[in-house]
Protein backbone atom coordinates (compact mmCIF):
# COMPACT_ATOMS: atom_id res chain seq x y z
CA UNK A 1 0.00 0.00 0.00
CA UNK A 2 1.64 3.60 -0.18
CA UNK A 3 -0.02 6.69 0.04
CA UNK A 4 0.91 9.30 2.62
CA UNK A 5 0.91 8.44 6.73
CA UNK A 6 -1.43 11.05 7.67
CA UNK A 7 -2.93 11.17 11.62
CA UNK A 8 -6.05 13.00 11.80
CA UNK A 9 -7.04 14.94 14.67
CA UNK A 10 -11.21 15.53 15.49
CA UNK A 11 -11.99 17.47 18.70
CA UNK A 12 -15.38 19.39 17.07
CA UNK A 13 -18.57 18.23 19.25
CA UNK A 14 -18.74 15.44 21.56
CA UNK A 15 -16.38 12.69 20.25
CA UNK A 16 -12.30 13.29 20.63
CA UNK A 17 -11.54 11.14 17.42
CA UNK A 18 -7.67 10.19 16.39
CA UNK A 19 -7.53 8.10 12.81
CA UNK A 20 -4.62 7.16 11.47
CA UNK A 21 -4.80 6.48 7.23
CA UNK A 22 -1.75 5.65 4.52
CA UNK A 23 -3.55 7.46 1.65
CA UNK A 24 -7.20 5.14 1.27
CA UNK A 25 -6.54 2.57 3.80
CA UNK A 26 -7.56 3.01 7.52
CA UNK A 27 -4.78 1.85 9.75
CA UNK A 28 -6.64 3.31 12.74
CA UNK A 29 -9.91 4.80 14.17
CA UNK A 30 -9.91 5.46 17.96
CA UNK A 31 -13.01 7.36 18.96
CA UNK A 32 -13.19 8.51 22.92
CA UNK A 33 -16.54 9.79 23.80
CA UNK A 34 -17.89 11.70 26.22
CA UNK A 35 -21.59 11.43 25.53
CA UNK A 36 -22.24 9.68 29.13
CA UNK A 37 -21.43 12.67 30.56
CA UNK A 38 -23.71 14.96 28.76
CA UNK A 39 -26.82 12.50 28.95
CA UNK A 40 -27.79 13.66 32.05
CA UNK A 41 -28.41 17.51 30.60
CA UNK A 42 -30.02 16.00 27.54
CA UNK A 43 -27.74 17.46 24.96
CA UNK A 44 -23.96 18.36 24.09
CA UNK A 45 -22.44 21.19 26.87
CA UNK A 46 -19.64 22.52 25.40
CA UNK A 47 -17.50 23.21 28.25
CA UNK A 48 -17.99 19.93 29.35
CA UNK A 49 -17.02 18.69 25.89
CA UNK A 50 -13.98 20.64 25.94
CA UNK A 51 -12.55 19.23 29.37
CA UNK A 52 -13.58 15.91 27.92
CA UNK A 53 -11.48 16.65 24.82
CA UNK A 54 -8.75 17.91 26.63
CA UNK A 55 -7.89 14.36 29.05
CA UNK A 56 -9.08 12.12 26.43
CA UNK A 57 -7.03 13.64 23.75
CA UNK A 58 -3.47 12.46 24.32
CA UNK A 59 -4.65 8.93 25.26
CA UNK A 60 -6.27 8.40 22.20
CA UNK A 61 -3.14 9.53 20.01
CA UNK A 62 -0.79 7.04 21.88
CA UNK A 63 -4.06 3.96 21.50
CA UNK A 64 -4.14 5.15 17.67
CA UNK A 65 -0.69 5.00 17.36
CA UNK A 66 -0.55 1.60 18.60
CA UNK A 67 -3.33 0.57 16.85
CA UNK A 68 -1.86 1.21 13.62
CA UNK A 69 1.60 -0.04 14.51
CA UNK A 70 3.51 3.14 13.22
CA UNK A 71 5.78 5.84 15.18
CA UNK A 72 5.43 9.75 15.03
CA UNK A 73 8.64 10.03 13.25
CA UNK A 74 7.05 7.95 10.28
CA UNK A 75 3.69 10.50 9.60
CA UNK A 76 3.60 12.14 6.84
CA UNK A 77 1.63 14.79 8.21
CA UNK A 78 -0.92 16.14 10.54
CA UNK A 79 -4.84 16.86 9.99
CA UNK A 80 -6.53 18.54 12.27
CA UNK A 81 -10.82 19.61 12.35
CA UNK A 82 -10.89 23.55 12.33
CA UNK A 83 -14.08 24.07 12.07
CA UNK A 84 -17.32 24.36 11.90
CA UNK A 85 -18.14 22.95 15.45
CA UNK A 86 -18.16 24.10 18.82
CA UNK A 87 -15.46 27.01 19.39
CA UNK A 88 -13.67 25.43 22.96
CA UNK A 89 -13.65 22.18 21.61
CA UNK A 90 -12.38 22.88 18.37
CA UNK A 91 -9.23 25.11 20.11
CA UNK A 92 -8.21 21.81 21.93
CA UNK A 93 -7.51 19.68 18.78
CA UNK A 94 -6.27 22.66 17.49
CA UNK A 95 -3.77 23.29 19.79
CA UNK A 96 -2.19 19.77 20.17
CA UNK A 97 -1.97 19.50 16.77
CA UNK A 98 -0.05 22.64 15.93
CA UNK A 99 2.51 22.14 19.03
CA UNK A 100 2.51 17.91 18.13
CA UNK A 101 3.63 18.80 14.27
CA UNK A 102 6.56 21.41 15.47
CA UNK A 103 7.60 18.70 17.91
CA UNK A 104 7.74 15.96 15.22
CA UNK A 105 8.55 18.65 12.65
CA UNK A 106 5.90 17.22 9.98
CA UNK A 107 3.57 19.41 7.97
CA UNK A 108 -0.15 20.53 9.08
CA UNK A 109 -2.99 20.42 7.35
CA UNK A 110 -6.43 22.42 8.96
CA UNK A 111 -9.48 21.18 6.93
CA UNK A 112 -13.06 21.04 7.05
CA UNK A 113 -15.11 18.98 9.21
CA UNK A 114 -18.24 18.82 7.20
CA UNK A 115 -16.19 18.15 4.18
CA UNK A 116 -14.19 15.04 6.15
CA UNK A 117 -17.16 13.30 6.67
CA UNK A 118 -17.61 13.18 2.22
CA UNK A 119 -13.82 12.09 2.58
CA UNK A 120 -14.71 9.18 5.12
CA UNK A 121 -16.27 7.73 1.56
CA UNK A 122 -12.57 6.95 0.33
CA UNK A 123 -11.67 4.42 3.14
CA UNK A 124 -14.16 2.08 2.65
CA UNK A 125 -12.63 -1.61 2.08
CA UNK A 126 -14.86 -2.54 -0.78
CA UNK A 127 -12.42 -1.30 -3.54
CA UNK A 128 -15.35 1.00 -4.66
CA UNK A 129 -14.36 4.23 -5.70
CA UNK A 130 -16.24 7.48 -4.78
CA UNK A 131 -17.57 8.99 -7.82
CA UNK A 132 -18.00 12.09 -8.49
CA UNK A 133 -19.62 15.06 -8.34
CA UNK A 134 -21.37 13.40 -5.94
CA UNK A 135 -24.57 15.46 -3.64
CA UNK A 136 -23.70 14.49 0.33
CA UNK A 137 -26.05 14.60 3.59
CA UNK A 138 -24.35 15.32 6.57
CA UNK A 139 -26.92 14.97 9.15
CA UNK A 140 -25.49 14.54 12.60
CA UNK A 141 -26.66 16.70 16.44
CA UNK A 142 -24.27 19.67 15.64
CA UNK A 143 -24.96 19.93 11.48
CA UNK A 144 -27.53 19.36 8.87
CA UNK A 145 -25.85 20.16 5.49
CA UNK A 146 -26.50 19.31 1.91
CA UNK A 147 -23.47 19.47 -0.20
CA UNK A 148 -22.66 19.55 -3.89
CA UNK A 149 -18.95 17.74 -4.28
CA UNK A 150 -17.55 18.44 -7.59
CA UNK A 151 -13.95 17.43 -6.46
CA UNK A 152 -13.03 16.65 -2.88
CA UNK A 153 -9.77 18.84 -2.40
CA UNK A 154 -11.05 21.68 -4.18
CA UNK A 155 -14.74 21.83 -5.20
CA UNK A 156 -17.56 21.79 -2.47
CA UNK A 157 -20.40 23.81 -2.86
CA UNK A 158 -23.02 24.47 0.37
CA UNK A 159 -26.45 24.11 -1.33
CA UNK A 160 -28.24 24.66 1.93
CA UNK A 161 -28.17 23.95 5.98
CA UNK A 162 -30.49 23.77 8.70
CA UNK A 163 -31.52 27.48 10.00
CA UNK A 164 -32.08 26.83 13.42
CA UNK A 165 -31.91 23.18 15.04
CA UNK A 166 -29.63 20.15 13.27
CA UNK A 167 -31.87 17.34 12.81
CA UNK A 168 -29.82 15.08 15.41
CA UNK A 169 -30.87 18.00 18.21
CA UNK A 170 -34.43 17.37 17.03
CA UNK A 171 -34.09 14.18 17.61
CA UNK A 172 -32.35 14.61 21.36
CA UNK A 173 -35.01 17.41 22.09
CA UNK A 174 -38.05 15.59 21.19
CA UNK A 175 -37.24 12.25 22.90
CA UNK A 176 -36.60 14.06 25.86
CA UNK A 177 -40.33 15.65 25.35
CA UNK A 178 -41.25 12.16 25.26
CA UNK A 179 -39.67 11.12 28.50
CA UNK A 180 -36.67 9.20 26.67
CA UNK A 181 -33.17 9.66 27.34
CA UNK A 182 -30.11 10.93 25.35
CA UNK A 183 -28.40 10.23 22.84
CA UNK A 184 -32.35 10.85 21.32
CA UNK A 185 -31.97 8.96 17.70
CA UNK A 186 -31.65 5.09 18.94
CA UNK A 187 -34.07 5.54 21.59
CA UNK A 188 -36.97 7.31 19.17
CA UNK A 189 -35.97 4.36 16.97
CA UNK A 190 -36.37 1.78 19.73
CA UNK A 191 -39.69 2.84 20.64
CA UNK A 192 -40.59 3.68 16.72
CA UNK A 193 -40.97 -0.07 16.41
CA UNK A 194 -44.26 -0.92 15.65
CA UNK A 195 -45.19 2.42 15.57
CA UNK A 196 -47.48 4.15 12.59
CA UNK A 197 -44.83 6.68 10.72
CA UNK A 198 -48.25 8.05 8.84
CA UNK A 199 -50.49 8.53 12.49
CA UNK A 200 -50.06 11.61 12.72
CA UNK A 201 -48.95 14.25 10.14
CA UNK A 202 -46.04 16.41 11.51
CA UNK A 203 -44.86 19.17 9.92
CA UNK A 204 -42.56 18.87 6.96
CA UNK A 205 -40.25 22.47 7.26
CA UNK A 206 -39.64 24.50 4.75
CA UNK A 207 -40.78 22.44 2.12
CA UNK A 208 -43.87 24.51 0.81
CA UNK A 209 -43.81 25.82 -2.58
CA UNK A 210 -43.18 29.34 -0.68
CA UNK A 211 -39.62 27.76 1.13
CA UNK A 212 -38.34 26.75 -2.91
CA UNK A 213 -37.17 30.44 -3.33
CA UNK A 214 -35.17 31.34 -0.67
CA UNK A 215 -34.66 27.94 0.96
CA UNK A 216 -34.85 25.13 -1.28
CA UNK A 217 -32.04 23.12 -0.14
CA UNK A 218 -32.31 24.74 3.47
CA UNK A 219 -33.86 22.42 6.68
CA UNK A 220 -35.87 23.80 9.73
CA UNK A 221 -36.59 21.69 12.54
CA UNK A 222 -37.70 23.82 14.82
CA UNK A 223 -41.26 23.74 13.93
CA UNK A 224 -41.40 20.22 14.15
CA UNK A 225 -40.06 20.08 17.51
CA UNK A 226 -42.57 22.25 18.70
CA UNK A 227 -45.27 20.56 16.75
CA UNK A 228 -44.72 17.48 18.50
CA UNK A 229 -44.79 19.31 22.12
CA UNK A 230 -48.27 20.51 21.38
CA UNK A 231 -49.46 17.37 20.02
CA UNK A 232 -48.63 15.77 23.29
CA UNK A 233 -49.42 18.45 25.53
CA UNK A 234 -52.98 18.68 23.82
CA UNK A 235 -53.41 14.70 23.84
CA UNK A 236 -52.06 14.27 27.63
CA UNK A 237 -54.51 17.69 28.49
CA UNK A 238 -57.44 15.55 26.65
CA UNK A 239 -57.03 12.69 29.23
CA UNK A 240 -55.59 10.59 26.50
CA UNK A 241 -52.51 8.54 27.05
CA UNK A 242 -49.83 9.21 24.29
CA UNK A 243 -49.09 6.95 21.62
CA UNK A 244 -45.09 7.11 21.69
CA UNK A 245 -44.54 4.54 19.60
CA UNK A 246 -46.98 6.47 16.75
CA UNK A 247 -45.61 10.14 17.88
CA UNK A 248 -42.01 8.47 17.27
CA UNK A 249 -42.91 6.94 14.15
CA UNK A 250 -44.48 10.03 12.79
CA UNK A 251 -41.94 12.08 13.93
CA UNK A 252 -39.19 10.18 12.34
CA UNK A 253 -41.09 9.60 9.45
CA UNK A 254 -40.98 13.65 9.18
CA UNK A 255 -37.62 14.20 9.64
CA UNK A 256 -36.24 11.68 7.47
CA UNK A 257 -39.06 12.96 5.05
CA UNK A 258 -37.80 15.92 5.19
CA UNK A 259 -34.02 14.82 4.41
CA UNK A 260 -34.47 12.74 1.60
CA UNK A 261 -36.42 15.14 -0.20
CA UNK A 262 -34.69 17.58 -0.19
CA UNK A 263 -31.48 15.31 -0.88
CA UNK A 264 -33.03 13.32 -4.03
CA UNK A 265 -34.37 17.10 -4.96
CA UNK A 266 -30.76 18.42 -5.29
CA UNK A 267 -29.65 14.88 -6.86
CA UNK A 268 -32.40 15.23 -9.72
CA UNK A 269 -32.44 19.20 -10.24
CA UNK A 270 -28.83 19.25 -10.50
CA UNK A 271 -28.15 16.26 -12.36
CA UNK A 272 -25.84 14.70 -9.72
CA UNK A 273 -27.25 10.53 -9.92
CA UNK A 274 -25.29 9.56 -6.31
CA UNK A 275 -26.05 10.53 -2.81
CA UNK A 276 -23.37 9.62 0.15
CA UNK A 277 -24.97 10.25 3.63
CA UNK A 278 -22.83 11.24 6.54
CA UNK A 279 -23.11 12.28 10.73
CA UNK A 280 -23.93 10.45 13.33
CA UNK A 281 -28.07 10.15 12.64
CA UNK A 282 -27.35 8.31 9.54
CA UNK A 283 -27.33 5.25 12.13
CA UNK A 284 -30.78 6.20 12.45
CA UNK A 285 -32.35 2.88 10.80
CA UNK A 286 -35.48 4.84 9.05
CA UNK A 287 -33.18 7.85 7.58
CA UNK A 288 -30.93 4.87 5.81
CA UNK A 289 -34.04 2.91 4.93
CA UNK A 290 -35.70 5.77 2.91
CA UNK A 291 -32.23 6.66 1.76
CA UNK A 292 -32.34 3.59 0.28
CA UNK A 293 -35.43 3.57 -0.91
CA UNK A 294 -35.98 7.54 -2.10
CA UNK A 295 -32.39 6.53 -3.96
CA UNK A 296 -33.41 3.52 -5.94
CA UNK A 297 -36.73 4.63 -6.99
CA UNK A 298 -35.24 7.87 -8.71
CA UNK A 299 -32.01 6.06 -10.08
CA UNK A 300 -29.83 7.51 -7.81
CA UNK A 301 -26.13 6.16 -6.47
CA UNK A 302 -26.63 5.65 -3.11
CA UNK A 303 -23.18 5.63 -1.21
CA UNK A 304 -23.07 5.60 3.37
CA UNK A 305 -19.61 4.45 4.95
CA UNK A 306 -19.36 2.42 7.29
CA UNK A 307 -21.44 3.79 10.27
CA UNK A 308 -18.14 3.88 12.29
CA UNK A 309 -16.62 6.64 9.55
CA UNK A 310 -20.18 8.06 9.63
CA UNK A 311 -20.08 9.54 13.17
CA UNK A 312 -17.64 12.04 13.89
CA UNK A 313 -13.93 10.47 14.00
CA UNK A 314 -10.15 11.38 13.02
CA UNK A 315 -9.92 8.99 10.30
CA UNK A 316 -11.96 10.86 8.06
CA UNK A 317 -9.93 13.94 8.83
CA UNK A 318 -6.51 12.37 8.03
CA UNK A 319 -8.15 10.78 4.63
CA UNK A 320 -8.95 14.53 3.71
CA UNK A 321 -5.96 15.25 4.60
CA UNK A 322 -4.00 12.55 2.84
CA UNK A 323 -6.33 13.53 0.00
CA UNK A 324 -4.93 17.09 0.03
CA UNK A 325 -1.11 15.87 0.32
CA UNK A 326 -1.83 13.39 -2.76
CA UNK A 327 -3.07 16.28 -4.53
CA UNK A 328 -0.16 18.43 -4.29
CA UNK A 329 -1.86 20.77 -1.81
CA UNK A 330 0.74 23.37 0.37
CA UNK A 331 0.52 22.71 4.00
CA UNK A 332 -1.40 25.44 6.00
CA UNK A 333 0.81 26.85 8.13
CA UNK A 334 0.62 27.82 11.90
CA UNK A 335 -1.66 30.67 12.01
CA UNK A 336 -5.17 29.02 11.64
CA UNK A 337 -7.56 29.44 14.34
CA UNK A 338 -10.80 27.48 15.28
CA UNK A 339 -13.37 28.67 13.17
CA UNK A 340 -16.69 27.82 14.41
CA UNK A 341 -18.73 28.64 11.14
CA UNK A 342 -15.90 27.86 8.69
CA UNK A 343 -18.19 27.59 5.38
CA UNK A 344 -17.82 24.08 3.41
CA UNK A 345 -16.98 25.79 0.41
CA UNK A 346 -13.79 26.19 2.42
CA UNK A 347 -11.64 22.82 2.44
CA UNK A 348 -8.26 23.72 4.01
CA UNK A 349 -7.90 26.47 6.36
CA UNK B 1 16.29 22.60 28.97
CA UNK B 2 12.24 22.81 28.62
CA UNK B 3 10.01 24.27 26.57
CA UNK B 4 7.65 26.42 28.61
CA UNK B 5 4.00 27.29 28.03
CA UNK B 6 1.28 29.06 29.73
CA UNK B 7 -2.24 30.32 28.35
CA UNK B 8 -3.82 31.11 31.85
CA UNK B 9 -4.02 34.79 30.64
CA UNK B 10 -2.51 35.95 27.54
CA UNK B 11 -0.12 33.65 25.63
CA UNK B 12 3.80 32.96 26.61
CA UNK B 13 5.96 30.58 25.02
CA UNK B 14 9.68 30.08 26.79
CA UNK B 15 12.88 28.07 26.17
CA UNK B 16 14.59 28.20 29.24
CA UNK B 17 17.75 26.25 30.70
CA UNK B 18 18.93 25.50 34.55
CA UNK B 19 22.30 26.76 33.69
CA UNK B 20 22.03 29.35 31.08
CA UNK B 21 18.67 30.69 31.89
CA UNK B 22 16.14 32.41 29.51
CA UNK B 23 17.05 31.60 25.94
CA UNK B 24 13.56 33.03 24.51
CA UNK B 25 10.20 34.29 25.38
CA UNK B 26 7.45 35.24 23.41
CA UNK B 27 4.52 37.55 24.91
CA UNK B 28 1.32 37.94 23.77
CA UNK B 29 -1.59 39.70 25.76
CA UNK B 30 -4.42 38.96 23.50
CA UNK B 31 -7.11 37.08 25.67
CA UNK B 32 -8.70 35.57 22.83
CA UNK B 33 -6.03 34.33 20.48
CA UNK B 34 -4.73 30.91 21.86
CA UNK B 35 -5.47 28.92 19.11
CA UNK B 36 -4.29 31.10 16.44
CA UNK B 37 -1.08 32.43 17.95
CA UNK B 38 0.15 29.17 19.96
CA UNK B 39 2.23 27.41 16.88
CA UNK B 40 3.90 30.07 15.64
CA UNK B 41 5.11 30.86 18.89
CA UNK B 42 6.15 27.70 19.74
CA UNK B 43 7.83 27.97 16.51
CA UNK B 44 9.30 31.67 17.70
CA UNK B 45 10.57 30.55 20.42
CA UNK B 46 12.47 27.40 19.70
CA UNK B 47 13.64 29.46 17.10
CA UNK B 48 14.62 32.22 18.68
CA UNK B 49 16.92 30.06 21.43
CA UNK B 50 18.65 28.15 18.69
CA UNK B 51 17.32 25.10 20.15
CA UNK B 52 16.69 21.72 18.51
CA UNK B 53 13.49 20.05 19.87
CA UNK B 54 15.74 16.73 20.57
CA UNK B 55 17.81 19.01 23.09
CA UNK B 56 14.51 19.61 25.41
CA UNK B 57 14.01 17.36 28.17
CA UNK B 58 10.69 18.23 29.25
CA UNK B 59 7.80 20.59 28.92
CA UNK B 60 6.37 22.82 31.39
CA UNK B 61 3.17 23.58 31.49
CA UNK B 62 0.84 26.53 33.16
CA UNK B 63 -2.19 24.86 34.89
CA UNK B 64 -4.33 27.82 35.47
CA UNK B 65 -5.74 28.82 37.47
CA UNK B 66 -7.41 30.70 34.11
CA UNK B 67 -10.03 30.69 32.00
CA UNK B 68 -11.16 27.16 30.42
CA UNK B 69 -10.73 28.05 27.14
CA UNK B 70 -7.54 29.83 26.05
CA UNK B 71 -5.96 27.34 29.50
CA UNK B 72 -6.40 24.30 27.50
CA UNK B 73 -4.99 25.83 24.42
CA UNK B 74 -2.14 25.75 25.84
CA UNK B 75 -2.57 22.38 28.42
CA UNK B 76 -3.65 21.11 25.30
CA UNK B 77 -0.08 21.96 23.09
CA UNK B 78 1.92 20.56 26.05
CA UNK B 79 0.94 17.17 26.32
CA UNK B 80 0.93 16.94 22.55
CA UNK B 81 4.29 18.56 22.25
CA UNK B 82 5.09 16.40 25.38
CA UNK B 83 4.37 13.12 23.38
CA UNK B 84 5.66 14.23 19.88
CA UNK B 85 9.17 14.33 21.67
CA UNK B 86 8.94 11.55 24.06
CA UNK B 87 9.67 13.64 27.24
CA UNK B 88 7.52 14.60 30.43
CA UNK B 89 5.18 16.82 31.07
CA UNK B 90 5.74 19.45 34.44
CA UNK B 91 2.47 20.92 35.24
CA UNK B 92 3.06 24.06 37.26
CA UNK B 93 0.22 26.41 39.34
CA UNK B 94 0.34 29.59 36.80
CA UNK B 95 0.35 31.84 39.98
CA UNK B 96 3.71 30.54 40.96
CA UNK B 97 5.62 32.07 38.22
CA UNK B 98 4.00 35.33 38.60
CA UNK B 99 5.23 35.08 42.32
CA UNK B 100 8.70 33.52 40.96
CA UNK B 101 12.20 35.84 42.45
CA UNK B 102 9.78 37.89 44.73
CA UNK B 103 11.04 37.64 48.46
CA UNK B 104 8.15 39.63 49.79
CA UNK B 105 4.38 38.72 50.87
CA UNK B 106 2.38 39.44 47.65
CA UNK B 107 -1.05 38.43 46.26
CA UNK B 108 -1.16 37.08 43.05
CA UNK B 109 -4.51 38.43 40.99
CA UNK B 110 -5.32 37.11 37.65
CA UNK B 111 -8.54 37.76 35.61
CA UNK B 112 -11.27 35.30 35.94
CA UNK B 113 -13.77 37.00 33.80
CA UNK B 114 -17.40 37.38 34.38
CA UNK B 115 -16.76 39.78 37.29
CA UNK B 116 -14.31 37.32 39.13
CA UNK B 117 -10.58 37.18 39.95
CA UNK B 118 -8.42 33.85 40.69
CA UNK B 119 -5.78 34.69 43.51
CA UNK B 120 -2.61 33.07 45.00
CA UNK B 121 -1.47 34.93 48.71
CA UNK B 122 2.83 33.82 48.74
CA UNK B 123 4.86 34.64 51.89
CA UNK B 124 7.93 34.57 50.12
CA UNK B 125 10.58 32.59 48.79
CA UNK B 126 12.04 29.37 49.81
CA UNK B 127 15.83 28.34 50.18
CA UNK B 128 15.77 27.33 47.21
CA UNK B 129 14.37 30.38 45.52
CA UNK B 130 10.85 28.36 45.01
CA UNK B 131 7.52 30.67 45.88
CA UNK B 132 5.88 29.42 48.90
CA UNK B 133 2.06 29.62 48.53
CA UNK B 134 0.21 30.30 51.35
CA UNK B 135 -3.17 29.67 50.15
CA UNK B 136 -4.92 29.56 47.18
CA UNK B 137 -5.63 29.29 44.61
CA UNK B 138 -9.17 30.26 44.93
CA UNK B 139 -11.88 32.12 42.48
CA UNK B 140 -13.52 35.08 44.39
CA UNK B 141 -15.37 38.51 43.50
CA UNK B 142 -13.16 40.88 43.41
CA UNK B 143 -14.37 42.54 46.69
CA UNK B 144 -14.51 40.03 48.62
CA UNK B 145 -10.85 39.02 48.76
CA UNK B 146 -10.21 41.06 52.01
CA UNK B 147 -12.20 38.50 53.57
CA UNK B 148 -11.47 35.33 51.88
CA UNK B 149 -7.53 36.04 51.48
CA UNK B 150 -5.95 34.35 55.14
CA UNK B 151 -4.32 37.49 56.18
CA UNK B 152 -5.38 39.79 53.58
CA UNK B 153 -3.43 42.57 54.58
CA UNK B 154 -0.37 41.31 55.02
CA UNK B 155 0.04 40.71 51.33
CA UNK B 156 0.77 43.66 48.56
CA UNK B 157 -1.81 42.34 45.78
CA UNK B 158 -0.28 42.41 42.26
CA UNK B 159 -1.89 41.79 39.33
CA UNK B 160 -0.82 39.71 36.23
CA UNK B 161 -2.20 40.54 33.05
CA UNK B 162 0.12 37.37 31.62
CA UNK B 163 2.08 34.87 33.16
CA UNK B 164 5.16 34.58 32.10
CA UNK B 165 6.37 31.45 30.60
CA UNK B 166 10.06 31.96 31.33
CA UNK B 167 9.20 32.30 34.95
CA UNK B 168 7.37 29.18 34.78
CA UNK B 169 10.22 27.70 33.35
CA UNK B 170 12.62 28.52 35.88
CA UNK B 171 10.15 27.37 38.84
CA UNK B 172 9.94 24.16 36.72
CA UNK B 173 13.47 23.70 36.46
CA UNK B 174 13.70 24.37 40.64
CA UNK B 175 11.21 21.86 41.15
CA UNK B 176 13.16 19.15 38.59
CA UNK B 177 16.21 19.99 40.52
CA UNK B 178 15.22 19.97 44.13
CA UNK B 179 13.09 16.54 43.68
CA UNK B 180 9.54 18.80 44.45
CA UNK B 181 6.63 17.72 43.81
CA UNK B 182 4.81 19.31 40.68
CA UNK B 183 1.58 20.36 40.55
CA UNK B 184 -1.48 18.29 39.83
CA UNK B 185 -1.73 17.52 36.13
CA UNK B 186 -5.49 18.65 36.56
CA UNK B 187 -6.71 21.75 34.30
CA UNK B 188 -7.17 24.23 37.79
CA UNK B 189 -10.58 25.46 36.73
CA UNK B 190 -12.17 25.90 39.92
CA UNK B 191 -15.21 26.67 38.40
CA UNK B 192 -17.99 23.98 37.45
CA UNK B 193 -18.62 23.68 33.54
CA UNK B 194 -22.09 26.09 32.50
CA UNK B 195 -25.05 24.02 32.42
CA UNK B 196 -28.29 25.21 33.48
CA UNK B 197 -30.08 22.24 34.37
CA UNK B 198 -33.84 22.22 33.12
CA UNK B 199 -36.35 21.41 35.15
CA UNK B 200 -37.89 19.34 32.39
CA UNK B 201 -39.77 20.15 29.11
CA UNK B 202 -41.39 23.60 28.59
CA UNK B 203 -45.05 24.18 27.68
CA UNK B 204 -45.08 25.11 24.26
CA UNK B 205 -48.93 25.83 24.26
ZN1 LIG C 1 -19.96 15.73 12.12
Amino acid sequence: MTGPLVLGIETSCDETGIGIVRGTQLLANVISSSMEEHARYGGVVPEVAARAHLEALTPALSAALAEAGVSLAELDAIAVTSGPGLSGALMVGVGAAKALAIAIDKPIYAVNHLVGHVGADVLRDDGTEIELPTIALLVSGGHTSLLLVRDLVSDVELLGETIDDAAGEAFDKVARLLGLPYPGGPHIDRVAIGGDPAAIRFPRGLTQPKDQHLHRYDFSFSGLKTAVARWVEQTRDAGIEIPLADVAASFREAVADVLLTKAIAACVNLGVPRLLLGGGVVANARVRALAAERSAAAGIELRVPPLELCTDNGAMIAALGAQLVMAGHAPSGLDFGADSTLPATIIQA
Amino acid sequence: MLLAIDTSAGTSVAVVDRDAGVLAELIETDTRRHAEVIGTMIQGALDEAGVAVTALSGVAIGMGPGPFTGLRVGIAAARAFALGIGRPVVPVVSHDAVAFGRADPILVVTDARRREVYWSAYSGTDAEGLPIRASGPGLSAPDALEAIVPGFASYRRLDAEVVSAASLGLVAELLYLHKRPFASSEALYLRSPDVTMSSGPKRVS
